[in-house]
């Protein structure tokens, strides 16, 4: 049974309708990647997971419950945590206050704790007193998900972490997920970048203007039909 | 005329403008909220307190320890069921609001205790001072200054050292991303409002022990409230401690060479503050 789930999820920005039915499921220990171009309703998508956006209660299941309507800070006290786009680390706080809000107003169990992300992020532990904008780039990518790990989420949302990120930097980042896996946490992974999110992904999800165009694991995938699926080639 | 005097009597006395505007300073710091009624809720604080040594006949500091949890509890509601609603990109409803409050608060005062003049009494304790050197110093303004100075390391090191401190920051930084931290901006919100209410409630015992009080004076206190916080730099508490410092030095000051500029001294020494560094003394980032 899937410990994530949406069924046919819509979401809307006033007039503005960005999802339209999207069908999405995560099982337990499982990686999820979804990949589209820009504006196809990716992080709308990861938005409406982690409820900021609100949404049909039933649309969204975790834990074979429905959060649909539930705010972000009820969110992530069931389990579910974002490393949003743009990192978004608070300038106000240093380092390691960046990280220790992240689990702020729970005690919760599990195997991350500030040594732990400080031992999977050995350079976060000198710069720990810095503002956290006082980083480069990578570095605040890691203080976001380190920040996101230290509620011990069950499913962890990466909205768009490699953006802006040079490539090698890129490749660091994702050479931690096996480690993030193996700490038990189900992923979703939202990518433009269709390379890095095939690698790591045991599914792939490939949405277009707020719709699911394809689905399956990478092997089954053929780039010819993930294309078609990102840019519409088949449509037209 | 002894300048020594005149300038120690004015930092004394900004001790209490400090004590005026540090809940402002912290209301505004967190939720971009300017609170057009906090000089009201002074005042209603002072007559909460005289109250409960009428009534009770309670020891005036025992009554502001009384007062403080029921200040907080106040604060409290105000926030969550009224304030909270007016917060939004337009800066316009917070003000409409706080400003129809402080009309409701002033009316009510009226009401309930009459437009006298009244006065906390704290005995003769009002008129003990202490000669230091050539300088003789009220026990009373002494113990305003200093706990200004308390309220002010209390609140720098619930800001920087607690896990409140650090929501509230991080709620004041961006409000949707604390969300998805498990920071609940409304309950945040009326923590820091009920915050502001016990320093209001610690002004409010000073206000009334030194000079008298009724219902209409809350909006001139905002005003010195506003003109602490804005010299001292928004944002920074002790900004606001030295903001204070400066309008009660340059009132003593100006009331030291003639009696009538007292008021007036204060006013042009914040606007020549805000025309020499518009931004205020110590502004906390370069926004």
């Amino acid at each position: 049974m899937a410990l994530l789930e949406t069924r046919a999820l819509t979401a809307s920005y006033g007039d503005f309708q960005a999802l339209f039915g999207v069908d999405m499921t995560l099982d337990v220990g499982e990686t999820v990647a979804v990949v589209g171009a820009n504006g196809a309703g990716k992080t709308t998508l990861m938005r409406s997971i982690a409820g900021v956006l609100r949404n049909g209660s039933d649309q969204i299941r975790f834990d074979n419950e429905p959060i649909g309507t539930l705010p972000a800070p009820e969110v992530v006290a069931r389990g579910i945590a974002m490393v949003p786009e743009g990192r978004k680390l608070f300038p106000s706080l240093s380092v390691e206050e960046n990280l220790l809000i992240g689990r702020y107003g729970r005690a919760v169990e599990g195997p991350w704790s500030l040594d732990a992300i400080y031992d999977l992020f050995p350079v976060l532990k000198d710069r720990r007193n810095s503002p956290g904008t006082a980083l480069s780039g990578g570095q605040q990518q890691m203080v976001a998900i380190g920040r996101a790990l230290m509620s011990n989420p069950r499913v962890l949302l990466c909205d768009e972490i490699s953006l802006g990120l040079a490539p090698i930097v890129i490749r660091d980042i994702y050479a931690i997920f096996p480690r993030i896996r193996a700490s038990g946490a189900s992923i979703v992974i939202v990518e433009q970048d269709i390379g890095q999110a095939l690698r790591v992904a045991d599914r792939l999800y490939c949405l277009m203007e707020g719709r699911v165009t394809l689905e399956g694991p990478p092997a089954a995938l053929s780039r010819e039909a993930i294309h078609a699926a990102y840019f519409g080639a088949s449509r037209s | 005329m002894n300048w020594l005097d005149t300038i120690i009597q004015g930092v004394l006395l900004g001790g209490l403008y400090a004590l005026f505007a540090a809940g402002l300073s912290l209301v505004f710091g967190i939720m971009r909220l300017v609170n057009l009624a906090h000089g009201d809720l002074i005042v209603l604080a002072a007559f909460l307190i005289l109250a409960l040594v009428t009534a009770l006949g309670l020891n005036p500091f025992l009554a502001t320890l009384v007062a403080i949890p029921i200040m907080f509890g106040l604060g409290w509601i105000l926030q969550s069921q009224l304030l909270n609603r007016t917060l939004g990109p337009d800066i316009l409803p917070p003000l409409l609001v706080t400003f129809g409050l402080s009309i409701v608060i002033q009316n009510a005062l009226l009401e309930g205790f009459s437009a006298d003049s009244r006065r906390i009494t704290v005995g003769p304790l009002e008129s003990a001072t202490f000669a230091l050197g050539p300088i003789n110093i009220g026990v009373m303004p002494l113990l305003t200054f200093l706990s200004s100075v308390a309220v002010i390391i209390g609140l720098n090191q619930l800001f920087y050292r607690t896990s409140l401190g650090r929501a509230f920051r991080a709620t004041s930084d961006d409000r949707v991303t604390a969300g998805l931290m498990g920071v609940r901006p409304d309950r945040i919100f009326a923590t820091a409002t009920g915050i502001a209410m016990v320093v209001v409630t610690i002004a409010a015992l000073y206000l009334g022990t030194r000079a008298n009080f009724d219902p209409t004076i809350g909006p001139a206190r905002l005003i010195y409230a506003f003109e602490a916080v804005i010299i001292g730099g928004l944002g920074s508490l002790w900004g606001t401690l030295a903001g204070g410092v400066i309008i009660g030095v340059a009132q003593t000051l100006g009331a030291a060479v003639n009696p009538e500029w007292q008021i007036l001294s204060g006013h042009i020494a914040f606007l020549a503050v805000l025309l020499f560094k518009p931004r205020g003394l110590f502004p906390r980032s370069a926004e």
